[in-house]
C-alpha cells in the first residue's frame, strides 16, 4: 500500500486517522468552497479502536495513516458514530480488511448501515448511557437521532476526556492543522455557520436540548473531535455558545432580498426594496439567484429574520431557479422569520401569489400581499418597492427590539 | 392504548404524553391524531408509523 500520509496524535492515547479532502466543491447540493476533512480516530486503548472511517475514495489514506501508528488488522473495535456514506462509505472494506472482533453503532445505525452496505448482521448495537470497556479506558454514547440522522451518536472517551461529536460542530473546511487554535477563528466561524445553516438548522429545536443535556452531563471535556474540520481544543465553548444563539435564531435587524430577474426589472424592483431597507436602519443584502448558491443562502438566512423574494413570471409560473432555493430553505425550516414577495411580469403574473404560497408554507409570518410591476417598474412601481422594503424593516426593527 | 414507532427515525407516539408542542393533548391515542400529524423529530407522516410490539 502507498504511504499517503502518516497519522496526527491529538492526546496521550488517540490519533486523528482521517482524510483532507482538498477537491470536494459540490457536497450534495452544498457548495463547500473550502474542500472539507472526513476525520477518523484512533484509540490506542489495550483494545485498539477506531472511530469512524472516510468517504470510500480515501480508504488508502486512512489506511495509510493508521499504518504509521499500528497494523490495521490489530485493530480490535470499530465504532460507526453515523451512518452517512462520508463517515461509512469505506466501512465495509475497513471490516473485511482489519476483521474487527466488534463493531458498535446505535440500533438505528444497524439498520441504516444494514440497508447502506448489507452489514446489519456484523454490527453490535449500543444505546445511550451504554459504556464499553476498552481494557484500560472507558467510552460512553450518546444517541443524538437526528442531529442529523436517525442513526446519530456521539462517543465520550471518559480516560482521555475527548467527546467524539460525529457531525455535531463540525464544519467543512480542509486544513493542514489540525486543532482550532491553529486555524484562523473568522473562517472557522463563517464555515461552522454555514454548516449549521445548511445541516443542522431543521433541528435547532433537537440542539438546545442537546446543549442542555451536555451542560447538565457536566462531563469534563478536554477535546471535541468532530467528523469535519479542526478538532476543538481551545474555543469549545465559544462555538457551543454560537450553536446556542443559531439554533435560537432570536430576530435580529438583518434582511436578505433573495431574487432573479429576466430582462432586469425583478432586479431593479430588488434594488429598489433595499433601499427601502436601508431607510428603514436595518442591515440587508441581496442575493441575486443568477450569481448565488442555494447553501450561502442558507448561511445568509441564519444570519437574517427577514427574506423578501422576488421573481419574474414565466410561462405562469417562478422562475426555476427561485423553486431552487425556496425549495431549498423550506426543507431548512427556519423560524422566527418575517418576510414579502414581488416580481414584474407580462401578461399573466402568477409569481407573486406563488412566492407568497412559499412563504406562508414556510411559516414566514407574511408583512404585505407582495407587489407586481407590469413589464417594467414605472416611478410609482418603484416607490411602492422602497415603502415595502422600509415596511419589512421597520417590522423587523421592532421585533428585534422586543 | 397502544405506542406507535417511527419506521424513519424510531421516535416513540405515547398517547398518555401527546404532542402537546404541536398541539395534541395527552391521552390522544394515535389513531386520533390529525392527518397532517408529522412526527416531531423527523417529519414523516402517519403512514410511517408502526405499533410498538
Amino acid at each position: 500500500m502507498n504511504s499517503i500520509g502518516k497519522a496526527i496524535r491529538i492526546s496521550d492515547k488517540v490519533w486523528w486517522v482521517g482524510a483532507v479532502d482538498w477537491t470536494v466543491r459540490d457536497f450534495h447540493g452544498y457548495q463547500t468552497s473550502r474542500g472539507t476533512t472526513y476525520n477518523a480516530y484512533l484509540i490506542m486503548a489495550d483494545k485498539i479502536t477506531l472511530v469512524d472511517t472516510v468517504k470510500a475514495p480515501f480508504r488508502d489514506e486512512l489506511l495509510s495513516r493508521i499504518s504509521s501508528v499500528v497494523k490495521p488488522e490489530d485493530i480490535d473495535y470499530i465504532i460507526s458514530n453515523h451512518s452517512e456514506m462520508d463517515h461509512s462509505g469505506c466501512l465495509p472494506e475497513i471490516i473485511d480488511i482489519i476483521k474487527p472482533e466488534k463493531v458498535f453503532a446505535s440500533v438505528m445505525g444497524q439498520k441504516a448501515l444494514e440497508s447502506h452496505f448489507r452489514i446489519g448482521s456484523n454490527i453490535t448495537p449500543v444505546k445511550t448511557g451504554d459504556s464499553i470497556s476498552l481494557g484500560n479506558m472507558n467510552i460512553s454514547f450518546i444517541e443524538t437521532k437526528m442531529l442529523h440522522w436517525p442513526d446519530s451518536m456521539v462517543s465520550y472517551l471518559k480516560e482521555e476526556q475527548i467527546l467524539f461529536s460525529q457531525d455535531g460542530f463540525g464544519m467543512h473546511l480542509a486544513v493542514n492543522r489540525l486543532f482550532d487554535d491553529e486555524n484562523n477563528w473568522e473562517i472557522m466561524e463563517e464555515e461552522a455557520e454555514k454548516y449549521f445553516g445548511n445541516i443542522l438548522m431543521p433541528y435547532s429545536n433537537l440542539i438546545l436540548k442537546l446543549l442542555d443535556s451536555l451542560k447538565e452531563l457536566n462531563l469534563p471535556i478536554k477535546l471535541v473531535a468532530p467528523d469535519h474540520g479542526p478538532v476543538w481544543r481551545s474555543h469549545f465553548a465559544k462555538i457551543a455558545g454560537l450553536y446556542g444563539k443559531w439554533a435560537e435564531h432570536k430576530p435580529v435587524p438583518r434582511a436578505i432580498v433573495v431574487y432573479d430577474t429576466m430582462w432586469n426589472s425583478t432586479a431593479m424592483m430588488a434594488k429598489t426594496i433595499g433601499e427601502g431597507l436601508r431607510e428603514s436602519g436595518v442591515e440587508f443584502k441581496l442575493l441575486p439567484m443568477n450569481v448565488s448558491h442555494r447553501s450561502d443562502v442558507a448561511t445568509e438566512v441564519l444570519r437574517s429574520n427577514a427574506i423578501i423574494v422576488g421573481s419574474p413570471t414565466i410561462n405562469n409560473n417562478i422562475f426555476p431557479t427561485m423553486a431552487d432555493v425556496l425549495t431549498y430553505v423550506k426543507g431548512l425550516s427556519p423560524t422566527n422569520m418575517i418576510g414579502a414577495s414581488f416580481g414584474s411580469y407580462g401578461w399573466s403574473g402568477e409569481a407573486v401569489k406563488l412566492l407568497n404560497e412559499y412563504l406562508k408554507s414556510m411559516n414566514v409570518e407574511m408583512v404585505s400581499e407582495g407587489y407586481r410591476a407590469k413589464y417594467v417598474p414605472t416611478e410609482a412601481d418603484l416607490k411602492a418597492c422602497f415603502e415595502l422594503g422600509k415596511l419589512v424593516g421597520e417590522k423587523l426593527l421592532a421585533k428585534s427590539k422586543q | 392504548m397502544d405506542k406507535y414507532v417511527c419506521d424513519a427515525c424510531g421516535w416513540v407516539y405515547d398517547p398518555a404524553k401527546g404532542d402537546p408542542d404541536h398541539g395534541v393533548a395527552p391521552g390522544t391515542a394515535f389513531a386520533d391524531l390529525p392527518d397532517d400529524w408529522t412526527c416531531p423529530e423527523c417529519g414523516v407522516g402517519k403512514d410511517s408509523f408502526s405499533k410498538q410490539e
